[in-house]
Order: structure tokens, then C-alpha cells, then sequence
């Protein structure tokens, strides 16, 4: 049998398989952070947390109220969701008005108080959570071994990415979104409530990353850490994309999980770095991102 | 005259009591460890609460020595580490360094306590090169080590069978070190390592590496790694069917509070080696019943046990020398014999090797477990002398 670069070709394409499915969760949560950029031009430093939060209001359905994943799936969402709306309406709106910087570091600070509070409640070894009972065990795949719930975490975001790109790109809700984004005061004088709209696209976007939370809870273990780690790489895909760019956060989303995936088989020490070699690479030829249009 | 009488018990009270109070030692110790990254259950405040209780358990302001404990978070960085310890000794006045794990830290601190002569109780880390190549004299390595958790492990799982390895490893000092050392018992034993794979730390998909594992063949993959980069792995070693399709997982460092994470469905038949178990007697049961009110009811690690046991033989020698001349109490600490209820009896090599028996103990069936932190079932003790490196072997230059 040839072989690839030293690897055999069958064990390439399970590499490329779980690429993928890391990808998903890039992609979900950064097409979160481009909505919320595209439209608010807030850089949500929030999103990790609210990732985590995600996965832990799955945990809390569970142990304190015993609804399974799939409710959890449903209401997370809209639990974290709402409290998005809530930090929007409290904290984002006053300073809406101000340079980038400040949300930043607003949401920034914010990531740091949700993480310290759940780290101080829960510790931080992470709590465990199963995969369902429907999605439990896989599929022989000759060249691997897919277990059923990777494959549902693919077919998840996919559709979740590709129906939020339709809601924004294709619908006359996504269109009024668009307007409000390109000139607000004029997009309100056509009597369309634009701070209304900005409230629920911030609440619409933290419900993603919720979402993504859920979907990761039974692959790692529940834990307070998991969004800090995670959300540095996905700014760089954010980055990469271009920022605010929807279908360049799904596409460099999944490329760049691929990208990671075949860095860890031929040379694992670089796995951690090889997104932001290539987010340097990317800022040098076109500075807006892949996706970007210029300012 | 009222006044007078006042001011004359005054200075006569100050007058008798200036003796003791020029015998009194202040001791500050202190525990530096990850108090909000992986390791932060295992080590964290839990090693600061046993600290304390070292403190009470010894009695220590009867004694005439009043000891003050500070803590800071290095983060698992050996910068970060190493800022706070140059900081603490130059200008805090720490006496004592306690814990710290992640082993690059662990090297970072011991070598600065041997510039600045102070004194490093390690409890925390792994690399058993903190007694071997980079020995120090200030340097106590208390709980466990790398050589030891592969004489436990790999040396059971080599027995039961498991002759063929492939090594994921965490890509620092720590994982470098269990791997190196594993392999040689390995090879000892008369098995063979047919790959290995350096991940990323901390890491959280691990699925690639396994993947990679599973089609090296080998019978037995071990995990050199250790928090919630094991607990991730092992989990998703289920996922992909690798116990199932009949190879067998090696959890090099395995703490309970990883396996409290794990839950036992996913935990359970898992071999690992440990120092310390809070259910093994009275002694330690009654220890860490005091230690998990203190705790939000979580159990203690066998890294917080060290930290406790190591401090209490610090104050004993500090008691016995009167002084914390670093020279001095660490020479009466390796004359001392050890002896705590949680270790039972020991004593400190010449290289700075604490000295104990060590435990190899199976994760208990979810239906063997009679309650919350009810996890292991025993299945050997390895005496002190087999668990940890012959002392001509460790390439210490303190050995002669």
C-alpha cells in the first residue's frame, strides 16, 4: 500500500474526518463572533464563556432539573441566550458608541468574572456529562472508527451555519440586519427598531456559542476552562476569515480544523501554533482577511 | 500611683516576656501552585487549606514558632514561577517554598531556591529529575515521581500481559520525563514501545493522537499526561471504541479528582498508582474527613496529603534545630525519620527523595462504589525501595 508523506492513506482520511469535526465547533462559534461583529462591531471576548455556560447549563438540566441532552440542546441556548440580551441591553448598548477597545475590554473583564465564578463553584477538573443513549457507539468506516456522535456534531453546525448564513444573506429579516449595519439612522427613519434588532442579534450570537457548548459537553468534559482555551483560536479563525465576514467565518471554520488535524498526524508539536502561523501569513497578503472587505 | 503601678507591671511584663520573644522563629512558607488552570483541584487551595492544618496539627505557636502561610498562582508558566518566587524570597521573606506542580515550574523554582539557599518542599510535580540530574540540595521531592508511577503502572500493566506500548504524550518537562522513564521499565520488563506522539499541553482534542494509537497496534496506550488532559483523553478513548476493540488504556497520573471528574462509568477498571488514598486507614480517613469540611467536601489529592506532611516535618526540624538556617533544616530533616498519618513511616534520601511506600489501586465498578469518593480498590503496595529509584542510579551529584 503507498503511503503519503509517510502516512498510510486510509489513517489520512480519518485525520481529515476529525479535522472536520473539530471545525464545526471553530466554525459555529466564530460565525457567532462575525454575526456579532458584523452587526454590533463588538469583538465578543465573551464568546468562550458563554460557550462554557453553555455546556454547563447542559450539566445543571441534567443534575438539578433531569432533562436530557436533547432538551438541553434547546434550552441552553435560549437560557444563555437571554442572558446575552441581558449583558446587551445592561452593559454593550452604553457603550455602543465608543471605540472597539472599550467592548473589548468590557467583554474581556466579563469572561474573566463569568470564569472565576463557575471555577469557584464547580473547581476545575470539569464535571463529566455522557453522549445520549440514541447517539452512543459508531460506524466501521474501513479507514476508522466514527463514533455516531462526531458524525451529529458535523451534521449539527452544518446545519446551523448554513441556516444562519441563509437568515442573514437570504431573508428580508437578514436584509433589515444588513441595512442596520450599513447606515442605522437611516434603516430606523423607514420605522425598522434597530436597537431592538442589535439586542437580539448579540442574544442570537451568544445563543451559538451556547449551542456549540452543548454540542461539546459530552466530547470534553464540562469545565469552567474550556472556553478560554478554545476562544483564542477562534478569534484567530475569526481573524483569518475576515472579521464579520458570515461565510468567511463557517469556510476558514472548517478549513482551518482540517488544516489542524493533518498538522497534528505529520507534525504534532505544531498543532497549537499552526493557526496562528497562518493568521500571520494571511495579515500579510490581505490584511482584511480572507473573506474581508478592505475599511 | 494608679498610673505608676500600670506603667510598672508594663515594663515588668515586657521585661519577662522579651526572652520569648527572642527565642520566637517566624516561619513564612509558601505555597505556589496553579490555583485556575487544569491543576487547580488537585493542588490549588486545597493545598493551602492542608497547609494550614499542618500548622494546627503541630501545634506551632506552643512551640514558639509562629508560622504565616502566603500563596500565589503560577499559572503553569516557569516565568510566571519563577517572578513569584525571586519576588517572594528577595523581598517577602519566604522561608520555605511549598507544591508546585507542572514540573518545567518545579525545575524553575528548585534552581532559584538553591541560588537564593532557601528551602523547596515539592509535592506537586512529577519529573523524578528534580532527585536525579538537576538534584539540589534545598530540594525535597516529596510525594510522588515519574520513576515511581512507571514502576507502579507500567510495571503492572507489562506483567498483566500488556508487552507492546504507545506513548501519548504531554509536550513538557513532565510528560518527556514519565515517557523516559516508563520506557525503561518497560524495556526492563521485557516489553517493547512501538510509537509515541508529543501533544500540545494543555490540550483538548485528543481524538487525532488516539487515532494515531489505535493504529500503531500496540496492546497498551499510555497516558503520559496528567489533570484534565487524561481525563479528556480517557474519554475520548471511549468514544472511538479503543478499549472496546482491545487495547488497554495506562493512565500514568491518575488523581482522584480526576477520576471524580470522570465519573466512574467512564473511569472504572482503571490501573493507576498513587501515594495516598483518604480511605486506606483511620489515620487518613480521619485526616481527610477534617480536610473535605475545610474543602467544599472534596477528598484531598495525594499532592495536597504531601503538602501537609511535608510542611509538618519542616516545623519538626525547625523545632529540633531552633533555627531556619536552610543548611541546617534540611540536614535535620533528611536525619529525622518521617512520620505522619498519612504516609506512615519514611525517611529523606541524601538526594532529597522522600521515601514511602506506594500504592497500586483499581477505579471501583460504578456498582462497587458505596457513595461519593468511594473510587479505588487496592491491588498492591510497592515498598518504598522498589517504588523509587536506586539511589546510584539517579545521576544526583549530591551522591557520592
Amino acid at each position: 500500500m503507498f503511503e503519503l508523506l509517510g502516512v498510510p492513506p486510509q489513517a489520512l482520511f480519518g485525520q481529515v474526518l476529525l479535522g472536520l469535526i473539530n471545525g464545526s465547533f471553530y466554525a459555529i462559534l466564530s460565525l457567532g463572533l462575525a454575526v456579532i461583529f458584523g452587526l454590533l462591531n463588538i469583538i465578543n471576548f465573551t464568546h468562550g464563556a458563554q460557550y462554557m455556560m453553555g455546556a454547563f447549563v447542559a450539566w445543571m438540566c441534567l443534575n438539578y432539573l433531569g432533562l436530557n441532552y436533547w432538551a438541553a440542546l434547546l434550552l441552553a441556548p435560549i437560557i444563555v441566550g437571554a442572558t446575552g440580551v441581558a449583558v446587551e441591553r445592561l452593559l454593550l448598548k452604553r457603550i455602543a458608541h465608543l471605540d472597539h477597545l472599550y467592548g473589548l475590554l468590557l467583554t474581556f473583564g466579563l469572561a474573566l468574572i463569568i470564569q472565576g465564578v463557575f471555577r469557584n463553584q464547580y473547581g476545575s477538573s470539569g464535571l463529566p456529562y455522557a453522549i445520549p443513549p440514541q447517539l452512543t457507539g459508531g460506524q466501521n468506516l474501513g479507514f476508522m472508527f466514527l463514533p455516531n456522535y462526531r458524525a451529529w456534531v458535523i451534521v449539527a453546525s452544518l446545519v446551523v451555519c448554513l441556516g444562519t448564513w441563509f437568515l442573514i444573506e437570504k431573508t428580508k429579516l437578514g436584509a433589515y440586519l444588513r441595512a442596520a449595519t450599513e447606515n442605522p439612522t437611516l434603516t430606523q427613519a423607514f420605522g425598522i427598531n434597530v436597537p431592538l434588532l442589535v439586542t437580539l442579534t448579540y442574544g442570537f450570537g451568544v445563543a451559538l456559542a451556547a449551542f456549540a457548548g452543548v454540542l461539546a459537553a459530552p466530547i470534553y468534559s464540562v469545565n469552567p476552562n474550556m472556553g478560554g482555551d478554545l476562544i483564542i483560536v477562534v478569534f484567530a479563525v475569526v481573524v483569518i476569515g475576515g472579521m464579520g465576514s458570515i461565510m468567511g467565518a463557517i469556510v476558514t471554520g472548517f478549513s482551518l480544523g482540517l488544516i489542524e488535524g493533518l498538522t497534528k498526524v505529520f507534525y504534532p508539536e505544531g498543532a497549537a501554533t499552526v493557526i496562528f502561523v497562518i493568521m500571520v501569513l494571511v495579515l500579510l497578503v490581505k490584511p482584511a482577511g480572507l473573506f474581508g472587505r478592505a475599511a | 500611683m494608679k498610673l505608676k503601678t500600670i506603667l510598672a507591671t508594663t515594663a515588668l511584663a515586657t521585661l519577662m516576656a522579651a526572652p520569648a520573644i527572642a527565642q520566637q522563629i517566624t516561619v513564612k512558607a509558601g505555597v505556589l501552585n496553579d490555583r485556575s488552570g487544569l491543576y487547580a483541584d488537585l493542588a490549588g487551595e486545597g493545598s493551602v487549606i492542608a497547609a494550614r492544618m499542618a500548622v494546627e496539627d503541630f501545634k506551632a505557636a506552643e512551640k514558639g514558632i509562629k508560622v504565616e502561610i502566603v500563596s500565589a498562582d503560577h499559572q503553569n508558566k516557569p516565568d510566571v514561577g519563577s517572578t513569584i518566587t525571586r519576588q517572594w524570597y528577595d523581598q517577602d521573606g519566604v522561608d520555605v517554598i511549598l507544591d508546585v506542580p507542572t514540573s518545567s515550574v518545579a525545575l524553575a523554582v528548585s534552581q532559584i531556591t538553591k541560588e537564593k539557599n532557601k528551602v523547596h518542599i515539592n509535592s506537586g510535580a512529577g519529573t523524578s529529575d528534580l532527585t536525579g540530574k538537576a538534584c539540589s540540595p534545598n530540594t525535597i521531592h516529596w510525594t510522588y515521581d515519574t520513576y515511581a508511577l512507571a514502576q507502579g503502572t507500567g510495571g503492572a500493566m507489562v506483567k498483566a500481559g500488556g508487552d507492546s506500548w504507545f506513548f501519548m504524550t504531554a509536550d513538557y518537562a513532565f510528560g518527556h520525563a514519565l515517557e523516559r522513564d516508563a520506557t525503561a521499565t518497560i524495556t526492563k520488563a521485557g516489553g517493547k514501545v512501538v510509537g509515541s506522539v508529543k501533544t500540545p499541553f494543555p490540550g483538548t482534542d485528543f481524538s487525532s493522537f488516539l487515532l494515531q494509537a489505535q493504529a500503531s497496534k500496540a496492546k497498551v496506550i499510555g497516558l503520559a499526561n496528567a489533570g484534565s488532559d487524561t481525563t479528556n483523553a480517557i474519554k475520548q478513548a471511549g468514544e472511538f471504541g479503543i478499549v472496546a476493540g482491545g487495547q488497554k488504556l495506562a493512565g500514568l497520573l491518575v488523581f482522584i479528582s480526576d477520576v471524580n471528574a470522570l465519573g466512574l462509568q467512564a473511569a472504572q477498571g482503571l490501573v493507576l498508582t498513587e501515594s495516598f488514598y483518604w480511605d486506606r486507614d483511620d489515620g487518613t480517613r480521619a485526616w481527610s474527613d477534617r480536610f473535605a469540611k475545610l474543602n467544599g467536601g472534596k477528598k484531598p489529592t495525594m499532592v495536597q496529603a504531601g503538602v501537609y506532611s511535608g510542611l509538618l516535618h519542616y516545623l519538626k526540624a525547625v523545632e529540633a534545630t531552633k533555627s531556619k538556617d536552610s543548611a541546617t533544616v534540611v540536614a535535620k530533616m533528611k536525619e529525622l525519620p518521617t512520620d505522619d498519618p498519612l504516609f506512615g513511616k519514611g525517611s529523606i534520601r541524601p538526594n532529597g527523595r522522600k521515601m514511602h511506600d506506594m500504592y497500586l489501586y483499581e477505579v471501583k465498578k460504578p456498582s462497587e462504589s458505596k457513595g461519593p469518593w468511594d473510587y479505588y480498590k487496592q491491588v498492591s503496595v510497592l515498598p518504598a525501595e522498589q517504588a523509587f529509584q536506586p539511589l546510584a542510579e539517579t545521576g544526583c551529584s549530591l551522591v557520592k
